[in-house]
């Protein structure tokens, strides 16, 4: 294939949508899910959205389609702004949302309902999306029938049917096992670069690097709490992207780099890289709101210690690269319990490696009483959450806090819904570090006496 | 199939007739064997009808529910108090008003039962769409807002069948329930008179007035054959059907079958009317309420959308003033009804209820003794559990109120017959679904755990306290809470009752509403109501919904 031939041609065409200033907050939260997004799409690009869960980028791609509304900013179609649901878009879902009762025929001329057309002209039109996309015998199936490729298969049928202007991918094939994820890719790359889908331009979710530099022509990296994007760097010429290109591979290990390091200055990064990048247009930084605490990745203990005794019985370090491929973890469940590792002071993240700190060695090869000693005291060194959990249930005369409270102080910087997440993982991390105990039914933090003595946290 | 369609629109046209019929004064039911698939078809139109009609509200209200959060926050709760008052305590008022409605004529006696069977059919209908429309994955709605389906497809291509089996499945609940009601009503005489509408109850009651053994032993054999007909010809076979709006990730090896599905699915006559009938009809209806799009609708919806939302929000507005200003009108009312009553007739309404509430915790308490280790038997014991299982069906399918008239000829010589025979009555309507929820209880226990309490030597009681007690009990929890509603239901028929023409009476709240009825006393009548629905309500947030809270939380097995 020759960059002729690929959409991602040197200039740009039209703005076919975009979203300006767009926020999100959800219900009554104070912290939003989204902040100031601006973002726009052109007739010819494919564009990926990258980030952590929680980044918002789903969120993005929902207000685009116009399935809710931006709490601030607006969504323009052609200029003009976005109100109800955008008829120039079709979405392809991660988990497929194919209607069970209805064969793989019906499901595709479903897309078809609202448009005016004759029974006959609507088969006939179902019946060439399905051949073309690989699914011709199965019409009369049932998506039960199929296996997971074979019904995501339909979810692109049923999309493409309908010719839409702009085609959304919402991490589409996340579901998929490795291979036929590969598999399907490919597929829609080809009837992306041959024009042979009258679609202008594809925005497509992921939390998968590779696939994003495998398909995109821009890569917008998404920060999270609240939802933002961090850089915006342009994807490789097409000839580079699909094989295995010396500039592929840096510009993944820079996105790796930058992923890696979520309170760092993504341009920055970008500037220290050797790979060096381009970085499209603007810079999207966002106003930062000072924060009190840490926002802590959702990671269980059990992945926790399991993680960093892996490292240490492979000598100590490892390589993203191999880590991906050892782990079968997705890409961001990954990047959370290196994060979290690095939070903690246990691990170090230097050029795509993950590198225990002396910490970490001896935290993997104590026994369990240890460990634990070990983890509590990293826990109040590095955790602002922890030390003011520890400081309210001290000031309390029966030592023991409402976990409301905490939940309520924690709205003030994270959305409703991270909110409590946050209050779940500190709650098990200071459990796990035998800090406090937590009763659920009562809904009540205390102090855990035996081990409290001898660490006040700071002196007050 | 001819036949069948000819005999249907003869029966309408029977029913019709027997509906406007003047009432006849002091006339009993021809007792005749000839007559009973007569009395069994009009006892099955009614409940037909008040079925199709609680269909259509709980559709209805679940949807408007599920649309509107501020609609859906007075809505689930008003449900939920509708849900757990004892419907039965308003029978006496409701007939007595829709008689004088119609005088001279049957209507009002039939109006009053199809609305009977009604409320106690439409609840738990409406609870379940709801539960249903909530649940939907968020996707699947995505797809169908992207692919613009309109509120018509939307409704039918998506929410109609992804509530199918959970509506299907609470149907014949419904309809359980209702044949309980159904007999209840049509045993039910009007004050100073011995008349009942024509139908399977009161010719079990006539039956039972005239110590018509033979007679008792015909109408609740028919009774039982119309149940066991309906469940084979009607609900298995729907059940089976519906199973392709299951959700599932894989095809499902033992899907439920219906062998009177098979045969319909076979038959070129049931074709013919799917393709002449059904599908233009859907297509009818497709094109009437979702018309296909212009061009222009592309950039329409956006306007549409603000419009119909200010619109929606308006009649919210109104719809809500409205019912506020009815609910204010209804309580001054109550209040001033009620504010006449001496110190010495509210000591009568709480004496009452004491004894009405002792009779339904006996009821209970002897439902729950039997109930919990036979079930946890019948559960534990799988092959035991396949041959006793449709008995216990087949029983449990008759109706507590089709049995009452057998109580009573039994039991009402005996000393304190009537006390006897009303505690009877309630716990034959209320221990099967104890007994039905303990075997579901018993059947879901983990094997590993069972085998984890064999390994660990874990027998006798302490097996029954560490292990069998607490996974059964969300789901004993669940029985009671149906049993207790179906309890207090009773009492309204079982303490007062008329038998051969005689009154017979004891203590209770369900007495003192019936008597108060036929004293035409008004103010007894809605205080003793009142207090009832209070007592249950009261019951079900002070205990049984905290027991809920408590089974959910912590003995839930997942």
């Amino acid at each position: 294939m020759t960059a002729a031939t690929t959409p991602s041609a040197a200039a740009p065409g039209a703005i076919l949508l975009g979203a300006d200033g767009v926020c999100k907050y959800y219900g009554d939260d104070r912290a939003p899910v989204l902040e100031r997004v601006s973002i726009e799409l052109r007739d010819g690009e494919f564009i990926a959205l990258l980030g952590p869960s929680g980044s918002g980028k789903s969120t993005l791609l929902r207000i685009l389609a116009g399935l809710m509304p931006p709490s601030e900013g607006t969504v323009l179609v052609h200029g003009e702004a976005l109100h109800g649901p955008n008829a120039r878009v079709a979405i392809v879902f991660q988990s497929f949302a194919l209607f069970p009762w209805l064969t793989v025929l019906q499901n595709v001329e479903l897309g078809l309902l609202s448009v005016a057309l004759t029974a006959v002209e609507r088969t006939k039109r179902a019946l060439k999306a399905i051949d073309m996309i690989g699914l011709g015998g199965f019409e009369e199936a049932f998506p039960k029938e199929l296996s997971g490729g074979m019904r995501q298969r339909v979810g692109f049928a049923r999309a493409l049917v309908v010719q839409p202007e702009v085609l959304f991918m919402d991490e589409p094939f996340s579901a998929l096992d490795v291979l036929t994820g590969e598999n399907l890719r490919n597929e829609l790359h080809d009837l992306w670069t041959d024009r042979a889908v009258p679609t202008k331009a594809i925005l497509m979710v992921t939390h998968n690097i590779d696939e994003a530099v495998s398909l995109a022509d821009r890569i917008l990296v998404f920060g999270a709490n609240p939802g933002h994007i961090r850089i915006e760097l342009k994807g490789l010429p097409a000839a580079e992207r699909r094989n295995k290109s010396p500039a592929r591979a840096q510009l993944v290990d820079m996105i790796y780099q930058i992923m890696t390091n979520p309170n760092e200055d993504a341009g920055a990064l970008v500037e220290q890289h050797a790979a060096k990048a381009q970085v499209v247009g603007r810079r999207v930084s966002r106003g930062e709101r000072p924060r009190r605490y840490q926002t802590l990745p959702d990671v269980s203990i059990d992945d926790l210690t399991g993680f960093v005794q892996y490292v240490s019985g492979i000598g100590g370090k490892a390589s993203l690269h191999d880590l991906t491929r050892d782990l079968q973890l997705r890409t961001d469940d990954l990047l959370a319990i290196i994060e979290a590792t690095d939070l903690l002071g246990l691990a170090d993240m230097q050029q795509r490696q993950v590198i225990l700190t002396p910490l970490g060695q001896r935290f993997a090869e104590v026994d369990l009483d240890e460990e634990k000693s070990i983890f509590r005291s990293t826990v109040i060194e590095h955790i602002a959450l922890v030390r003011h959990i520890l400081r309210e249930l001290e000031d309390n005369p029966a030592h023991a806090i409402d976990a409301d409270s905490i939940i309520d102080d924690l709205e003030h910087s994270f959305s409703g819904e991270e909110a409590r997440r946050q209050f779940e993982t500190v709650v098990d991390w200071g459990r796990y570090a035998e800090l406090f105990t937590y009763d659920d039914s009562a809904g009540e933090l205390r102090l855990d006496e035996e081990h409290w003595a001898g660490h006040a946290p700071e002196p007050k | 199939m001819l036949c069948v369609v000819a005999a249907g629109a003869y029966g309408i046209l029977r029913a019709a007739a027997e509906w406007r019929a003047p009432v006849q004064r002091g006339s009993v039911l021809d007792l005749s064997v000839w007559r009973l698939p007569v009395y069994a078809g009009l006892s099955t139109l009614r409940m037909a009808l008040a079925y199709i009609v609680s269909l259509a509200f709980s559709i209805t209200y679940a949807r408007i529910a599920a649309a509107s959060r501020t609609a859906e926050r007075f809505m689930l709760p008003l449900l939920d108090i509708l849900q757990s008052i004892p419907i039965l305590s308003f029978m006496p008022g409701v007939v007595i008003g829709l008689a004088a409605l119609f005088p001279g004529r049957n209507t009002g006696l039939e109006l009053a039962a199809v609305i009977l069977i009604f409320t106690s059919q439409a609840w738990n209908l409406a609870f379940s769409f709801h539960q249903s429309l909530i649940t939907i994955p968020r996707e699947l709605t995505e797809a169908a807002t992207v692919y613009r389906l309109g509120f018509w497809r939307k409704f039918t291509r998506l929410e109609l069948p992804f509530g199918a089996i959970s509506l299907i499945a609470n149907s014949m609940m419904s309809w359980a329930g209702g044949w309980f009601f159904l007999m209840a009503s049509e045993q039910f005489t009007l004050p100073n008179t011995n008349l009942r509408i024509p139908g399977l109850g009161s010719y079990l009651a006539d039956a039972a007035d005239q110590g018509n053994r033979h007679a008792l032993v015909l109408g609740l054999l028919t009774l039982v054959a119309v149940i066991v007909l309906l469940d084979q010809m009607l609900w298995r076979p729907l059940v089976a059907w519906s199973d392709r709006f299951k959700i599932e990730q894989s095809a499902a090896s033992d899907a439920p079958r219906s062998f009177m599905l098979e045969i319909l699915q076979g038959s070129a006559l049931v074709e013919m009317i799917q393709a002449r009938a059904l599908r233009p009809a859907v297509r009818w209806m497709d094109r009437t309420f979702s018309p296909d799009p212009t061009p222009s609708d592309a950039i329409e919806p956006a306007m549409l959308a603000t419009r119909s939302r200010a619109a929606s929000r308006r009649f919210a507005i109104v719809a809500g003033l409205v019912a506020l200003a009815l609910v204010l009108w209804g309580v001054v009312a109550i209040l001033g009804a009620i504010a006449g009553l001496s110190a010495s007739e509210w000591g009568v309404i709480a004496l009452s209820a004491g004894a009405t509430l002792l009779r339904t915790t006996i009821a209970l308490a002897l439902a729950a003794a039997w109930t919990v280790p036979v079930g946890v038997w019948i559960g534990t014991n799988p092959r035991w559990a396949q041959r006793v299982q449709p008995l216990v069906q087949i029983t449990a399918s008759v109706p507590a109120t089709a049995l009452f008239p057998v109580l009573l000829l039994g039991l009402l010589r005996l000393p304190g017959g009537l006390n006897l025979a009303a505690v009877a009555l309630m716990l034959l309507g209320t221990q099967w679904y104890v007994l039905f929820n303990v075997i579901a209880g018993a059947m879901a226990i983990p094997s590993d755990l069972k085998e984890a309490g064999t390994i660990y030597q874990v027998v006798g009681w302490r097996r029954w306290k560490t292990l069998i007690l607490p996974a059964i009990f969300p789901y004993l929890v669940t029985g009671m809470i149906t049993a207790t509603g179906g309890a207090w239901n009773a009492s309204i028929v079982s303490e007062y009752v008329t038998f051969a023409g005689q009154k017979v009476t004891t203590v209770g709240l369900g007495a003192l509403i019936a008597g108060a009825v036929d004293r035409g006393d008004f103010r007894m009548l809605l205080a003793g109501t009142l207090m009832m629905s209070t007592i249950v309500i009261t019951g079900n947030r002070l205990v049984w919904r905290r027991l809920y809270a408590l089974a959910e939380s912590r003995y839930r097995l997942e």
